[in-house]
């Protein structure tokens, strides 16, 4: 059964379709990533699905729930967690603080100490924890947001280029991460570009051109299809 | 108890500050032992601005939202008590009007800031809005002159203002004078130990968090709409208080207190304090006040033009607040200092107060 189920979804901006006419089935356990050329709509679809803007056609469901007009708070509230393109965390408050207030939502007391202490460690941020995210750089932000998201505890994990701006071994750490959560159950659509990180994690790959579906399947898959190499990945690009 | 009211968004969490509280609240206590009667009323006058100087803490410094509607809400609760301080019949139904006039305060917050939050206002708009809604209310009470502008036996008198009411009462006994001073102090020393709950709790942590990001908050599972309405009604809520004290301690009120000079007051008081925080909003708002009154018996053009003047320089040279400014510089060389004595150099890290 799958875990989010995007039906006949469209959004428009004026005169431009950014996302038109997309059908995609999530199950839950997978590793999905969504891969296309700048103005795919990759970005826009996943703020449809968090939420962020609402469709001008079609229907999202979560879970089996018609979640198309829920605000994002209630979407999250559900199972879902996003980390957004640009580094997206409270930057005049402590690194300590930021993960407290995701945290919050779900524990308290001891239990919250303990769970930010973990993360702290599980992010490399530990020594870090008192200073303002704002002077943290780009990478461990980055981090960070990927800390805020898994605070949530969410059954969905939606990562927008989470290793922008990260070095080749914090890539291969983040890929690392990210299967180690999936094996525990969690479901993760990612956003990226980097197809040495795509073909680290990826259990299934959808391509999106022009705001549409173009090719859909493993990463051999897509990777074999000379439609997609000429659209994304340029001839001279190795994959 | 002390873990309750100390936390990240507010300096001053250390026993030495908690002493310095506990110090200038004794001196408070036995001020009026000491002191006339006619400063002793003088400082329940500065006093009672205090409460509406923190709301708009909260809802700016802390929330993020500049509203120039702390006076709309003094207003229609000032209004409100001197309403039903003469309707309910005076003596001890003011304490009645005192709570019934903060509470329609509140309710008048909970349907403007509903339309506006809900309405996705949001910025300098924010500021707009607010201010037109104080700019409507003084225009409305300044044209309530003639005698059909009544509630029950309550005149609104246009320009000239209500009088005429009760100041609050207990059976016999007047809450005015030296009793109103020590009414005051407890109130604003429960004021300002429960914001400091709020802002440290929780909740507070959302608040804030609103502030710096309200997406980010959103895509944290809160509904940032309902933190925001919350912090706009207690906010308002407290310029409400100020009102209605405002009105029983003068036993009038006038549309002037509710209009753009008076409006942009508090503004001014808590920009130069330091908005985000409330022992600095305290603490520079009374300061303001106090100066403001003393420069105003020998010019009260000179005080508005200080005021002024104080404003531009703040926001050009302490955006962060003067007060608040301040207080950093002296918390660092004061730890400095006391590394040294104790355990040689002991460098400070940022964002220590």
């Amino acid at each position: 059964m799958p875990l989010i189920d995007i039906k006949d979804v469209s959004r428009r901006f004026g005169g431009l379709a950014a996302v038109s006419h997309v059908n995609l089935s999530i199950d839950q356990g997978e590793i999905h990533c969504l891969i296309g050329p700048n103005g795919a709509g990759k970005s826009t679809l996943f703020k449809l699905i968090i939420g962020v803007y609402e469709p001008s056609a079609g229907t999202i469901l979560f879970d089996n729930a018609d979640i198309t007009r829920e605000r994002p708070y209630a979407r999250v509230q559900r199972g879902m967690s996003i980390k957004m393109q640009a580094p997206s965390v409270f930057k005049e408050l402590p690194v300590w603080q930021n993960l407290d207030i995701a945290l919050q939502q779900q524990r308290s007391g001891d239990d919250l100490v303990m769970e930010r202490q973990r993360l702290l460690e599980l992010l490399d941020l530990a020594v870090h924890d008192d200073k303002l995210a704002g002077a943290l750089a780009h990478g461990q932000q980055q981090w960070l947001e990927i800390g805020m998201a898994l605070a949530l505890r969410p059954r969905l994990l939606l990562l927008d280029e989470p290793t922008a701006g990260m070095s080749p071994e914090e890539t291969h750490r983040t890929g690392e991460l990210i299967k180690s959560l999936n094996r525990d159950g969690m479901t993760v659509i990612v956003v990226e570009h980097d197809m040495a990180f795509i073909r680290q994690i990826a259990q299934r790959v959808t391509v999106l051109h022009l705001g549409q579906i173009f090719a859909d399947g493993t990463l051999e898959q897509v990777v074999s299809d000379p439609r997609v190499e000429e659209i994304y990945l340029g001839k001279a690009h190795h994959v | 108890m002390l873990s309750l009211v100390n936390g990240p968004q507010t300096s001053g969490n250390g026993r030495g500050f908690w002493l310095a509280f506990l110090a200038v609240l004794t001196v408070a206590l036995i001020y009026p032992v000491f002191a006339d009667s006619y400063d002793v009323g003088n400082f329940s006058y500065f006093l009672i601005w205090i409460f509406m100087a923190l709301g708009l803490s909260l809802i700016w410094g802390y929330g993020g939202m500049l509203t120039f509607g702390q006076t709309f809400f003094f207003g229609i609760a000032g209004y409100g008590y001197g309403v039903l301080a003469i309707v309910l019949g005076g003596s001890t139904t003011t304490i009645a009007a005192l709570i019934l006039s903060v509470l329609v305060a509140v309710l008048a917050a909970a349907v403007l800031g509903y339309f506006m939050i809900w309405g996705r206002i949001s910025g300098m708009f924010f500021g707009i809005v607010t201010l037109a809604a104080t700019l409507s209310l003084a225009f409305f009470l300044g044209q309530t002159a003639g005698p059909e502008w009544h509630i029950g036996e309550a005149r609104l008198n246009g320009f000239n203002g209500m009088k005429g009411m009760d100041p609050l009462t207990v059976g016999d006994i007047y809450i005015e004078g030296t009793i109103l001073y020590y009414v005051l102090i407890a109130l604003i020393v429960a004021v300002y130990l429960g914001l400091r709950m709020l802002v440290n709790s929780r909740i507070g942590n959302v608040i804030v968090a609103i502030r710096e990001d309200p997406q980010r908050a959103e895509m944290l599972g809160y509904d940032v709409r309902k933190y925001q309405l919350l912090t706009f009604c207690i906010g308002s809520g407290l310029a409400g208080l100020s009102g209605a004290l405002y009105t029983s301690w003068g036993q009038f009120i006038t549309p002037s207190s509710i209009g753009l000079p008076a409006a942009a007051m508090p503004i001014i008081w808590v920009a130069f304090s330091g908005r985000s925080d409330l022992t600095a909003t305290l603490v520079g708002s009374f300061l303001l006040l106090f100066g403001f009154q003393t420069i105003t018996i020998y010019s009260q053009q000179a005080a508005l033009v200080l005021m002024g003047a104080l404003l531009l320089g703040t926001v050009m040279v302490m955006p962060q607040g003067f007060i608040f400014g301040v207080a950093q510089i002296a918390s660092r060389r004061w730890r400095r200092l006391a590394g040294r004595d104790s355990a040689g150099d002991g460098p400070l890290r940022d964002g220590e107060t």
